[in-house]
C-alpha cells in the first residue's frame, strides 16, 4: 500500500507531534509495516458480530451529586510549567 | 536476607529474627551495589524507606502489624507516588512529582509494605523489551546483553536479581507475564477491575491492570490480598469481595483440567521453550491434573486488533500531555500550536510518537470503521473463543512467550518484530481475562515462563496451580550468577 508523506504530515498535525522533516520516510516505512499487520484484520468474517468496546460490558456508573474532593488547586499548580495569580499560562493565542 | 521470599520475611519479622530497619538497609545497600549493573531501579526513596520501616517496627513490636508490615518493595514508575518523581519512562514526565498516590500504592502502605523506590519501564508502557525507556534499557540479570522484556522490565529484573523480594507492575498486552517469563520470576496480570487503576498512568485504559511480581506464586497472592480491591474512583473498578488468595493455595489440583490450545504450540515458538512448557504439563499430569486439546481458533488475530485498539486509545489518553498543566514544555514556543507539537515531538519517545500516529489513523474520517470497528468485532470473536475453551477446562497453559530473552537491538529496524513478542499474552488481554507466568525451565541458560490463563475473577485457582506447581519443582529458586558479584553481604 505505502503511506504517502502528505498522510504522515496530516497525522503529525492531527496528532500535534512535530516531526523532523529528515526522518518523516522512515516514519512513512515503519508506520506502513504495522499498518500492513493490522490489515491481517480484513480477512476475518465478522459477519454479524457485536463490537466489543471493554471486557466487561460495563456501563458507566453513577454517583450521588455531592462534593467529594477538596479544593489542591495550589498543590496542583505548584508542578506546572507556567502559573501566574492561579492561571495556568500559555502562549498568546489572540493578538 | 535478600533470598527469603515474601512469606519468610514476614514470619522472619513477625518472630523478631530481624527487624524492618535491617531489612530495609540491607536491599538499600544492595540496590546501591548492583544497581548499576542493571538499570532496573530510576528513584530510590532511601530516607522515606528507613522512616517507614521505623514506624514498621514500632508497629510489630506493638503486635498490631497489618499483613506486609516491614516488608521492603517496590513500585513501578507508572504508579503515581506523592512528592516522589512518577516517569512513567519519558522524558515527557521526567519532573513529574504527582501530589497524590495511587490507589495500589495507598493499598500497601495500608498493609504496611516498606518502599524502597520506583522501578524502570519501557515508555508509557509501550514495549517488550524496556529499550524504549527516557533512562535507558534495564538488562537481564540471567544475562547482561539481553533484554529482560517489558514493559515492566525494571521490576522483573530488580526480583529476579534480589533487589527487592517484591514489585508492582501493569499488563496491557503482556507487561508483567513476558518480563516475569524472560527474568525467571513470578507474576499475575488480574482480571480486568480487580485492581484499581486510579492514579495508575493510562496506556489503553480498556486493557491496562496492574498486578504483582515476586519470586513465587505463593508471594503473589500475598501481594494480589493487597493491591486488588474496590475503588470508586475507577470507574471500572469491580465491586466483588477481594478472596484471601493465600488460604487456597495448598487445595490439591487432582482432577483439574488443564487446556492446551494448539494454536500456542506453533510455528516461531523456539523448540527448546515447547519442551520445557511441555515438561511443566507432564509435572502437571503428575499431580494429578488432565490435560484436554482444545483450540482458540482467531488466536491469530489477536495482535492485528490490539495495535489498533492499543493504539487508538493511546492516542486519546496521551493527548492529556501538552505542556500546560504538568510535565515537560519545550522552550520558547511561538505560539499555542507550536508549544504543543514541540512539547510531543521533543517529549514522547519514538515508539510512544508511533503508536499516538497509528491510533490517530485508525480513528481518523474514513478509516474507523475499517479498522477500529472491525478490530472490536475481531475482539468479540477472541472472548468468544475463550468463553467456549472455559465450557470445557478450568485453566488454559501454554508459553508465555515465544522464545527466551533476546540480545539489545536484536529486533531491528521493524516495530512489528517486538509486538509479536507478546503473540501468546495479548488474547486475555483483549478479553479482560487474568493470566499468570511462572518459570518452567531453563534454555540456553536463560529461564522459560509458563503461562497460566484462567477465567474472570479466577485468580485463587491460578495461584493455587501455580503454587502446587512450585511445591513440586525448584525452577522459581534458581538464582542468576550476576547477583552475587559486589554483594553487601
Amino acid at each position: 500500500m505505502g503511506i504517502e508523506r502528505s498522510e504522515i504530515e496530516k497525522l503529525a498535525t492531527l496528532s500535534r507531534i512535530a516531526i523532523d522533516e529528515g526522518t518523516i520516510s522512515d516514519v512513512a516505512r515503519r508506520l506502513d509495516s504495522v499498518l500492513q499487520l493490522v490489515d491481517q484484520l480484513q480477512a476475518a468474517d465478522t459477519t454479524g458480530i457485536d463490537t466489543m468496546a471493554h471486557p466487561m460490558q460495563a456501563i458507566q456508573r453513577l454517583r450521588d451529586d455531592r462534593v467529594s474532593e477538596l479544593n489542591q488547586r495550589d498543590a496542583l499548580q505548584a508542578i506546572a510549567p507556567a502559573v501566574e495569580d492561579g492561571l495556568f499560562l500559555v502562549p498568546k493565542v489572540i493578538e | 536476607m535478600h533470598n527469603l521470599t515474601i512469606a519468610e520475611l514476614v514470619a522472619g519479622l513477625r518472630s523478631k529474627t530481624f527487624t524492618s530497619v535491617e531489612l530495609t538497609q540491607h536491599f538499600l545497600a544492595r540496590i546501591a551495589n548492583l544497581n548499576a549493573d542493571y538499570n532496573a531501579v530510576i528513584t530510590v526513596t532511601a530516607e522515606q524507606a528507613l522512616a517507614a520501616a521505623a514506624a514498621a517496627d514500632k508497629r510489630l513490636a506493638a503486635g498490631n502489624a497489618p499483613a506486609l508490615c516491614g516488608v521492603p518493595m517496590l513500585h513501578k514508575d507508572i504508579f503515581c507516588t506523592n512528592g516522589v518523581r512518577t516517569s512513567c519512562g519519558s522524558k515527557m514526565l521526567d519532573n513529574f512529582v504527582p501530589p497524590y498516590d495511587a490507589t495500589v500504592v495507598e493499598n500497601f502502605a495500608r498493609d504496611g509494605a516498606v518502599i524502597l523506590g520506583k522501578t524502570n519501564m519501557d515508555e508509557f508502557a509501550m514495549g517488550s523489551s524496556n529499550e524504549t525507556s527516557y533512562y535507558g534499557p534495564v538488562k537481564n540479570p540471567w544475562a547482561l546483553d539481553c533484554v529482560p522484556g517489558g514493559s515492566s522490565g525494571g521490576s522483573a529484573a530488580a526480583v529476579a536479581a534480589r533487589l527487592a523480594p517484591g514489585a508492582t507492575a501493569t499488563d496491557t498486552g503482556g507487561s508483567i507475564r513476558q518480563p516475569a517469563a524472560l527474568c525467571g520470576i513470578s507474576g499475575i496480570k488480574p482480571t480486568y477491575g480487580r485492581v484499581s487503576r486510579w492514579g495508575m498512568i493510562a496506556f489503553a485504559s480498556s486493557l491496562d491492570q496492574g498486578g504483582p511480581m515476586a519470586r513465587t506464586a505463593e508471594d503473589c497472592a500475598i501481594m494480589l490480598s493487597c493491591m486488588a480491591s474496590y475503588d470508586e474512583k475507577d470507574s471500572t473498578s469491580v465491586d466483588q469481595p477481594v478472596p484471601d488468595y493465600s488460604s487456597t493455595l495448598n487445595r490439591p489440583i487432582k482432577g483439574l483440567k488443564i487446556g492446551v490450545p494448539k494454536e500456542y504450540f506453533s510455528e516461531g515458538l523456539h523448540p527448546g521453550t515447547e519442551a520445557a512448557v511441555r515438561q511443566a504439563l507432564a509435572d502437571l499430569v503428575a499431580q494429578g491434573a488432565e490435560l484436554v486439546d482444545i483450540s482458540l481458533p482467531n488466536s491469530a488475530l489477536s495482535v492485528p486488533a490490539y495495535y489498533v485498539i492499543a493504539p487508538a486509545e493511546a492516542s486519546a489518553n496521551l493527548s492529556r500531555f501538552d505542556g500546560v498543566r504538568y510535565g515537560y514544555r519545550c522552550d520558547e514556543p511561538k505560539d499555542l500550536q507550536d508549544m504543543y507539537c514541540r512539547t510531543r515531538g521533543e517529549g514522547f519517545g519514538e515508539e510512544v510518537q508511533r503508536r499516538i500516529l497509528i491510533g490517530t489513523y485508525c480513528l481518523s474520517a474514513g478509516y474507523y470503521d475499517a479498522y477500529y470497528g472491525k478490530a472490536q468485532q475481531v475482539r468479540q470473536l477472541i472472548q468468544q473463543d475463550f468463553t467456549r475453551a472455559f465450557a470445557q477446562v478450568d485453566v488454559i497453559m501454554g508459553p508465555t512467550c515465544p522464545s527466551p530473552a533476546f540480545k539489545f537491538g536484536s529486533k531491528g529496524d521493524d516495530p512489528v518484530a517486538m509486538y509479536l513478542e507478546d503473540i501468546y499474552t495479548i488474547a486475555t488481554n483483549l478479553a479482560g481475562l487474568p493470566g499468570m507466568s511462572i518459570p518452567c525451565g531453563m534454555v540456553e541458560d536463560k529461564p522459560v515462563g509458563l503461562q497460566i490463563i484462567g477465567n474472570y475473577f479466577d485468580e485463587a485457582l491460578m495461584l493455587n496451580v501455580a503454587h502446587q506447581f512450585q511445591q513440586a519443582t525448584d525452577w522459581h529458586n534458581l538464582a542468576p550468577a550476576s547477583i552475587q558479584q559486589g554483594a553487601a553481604q
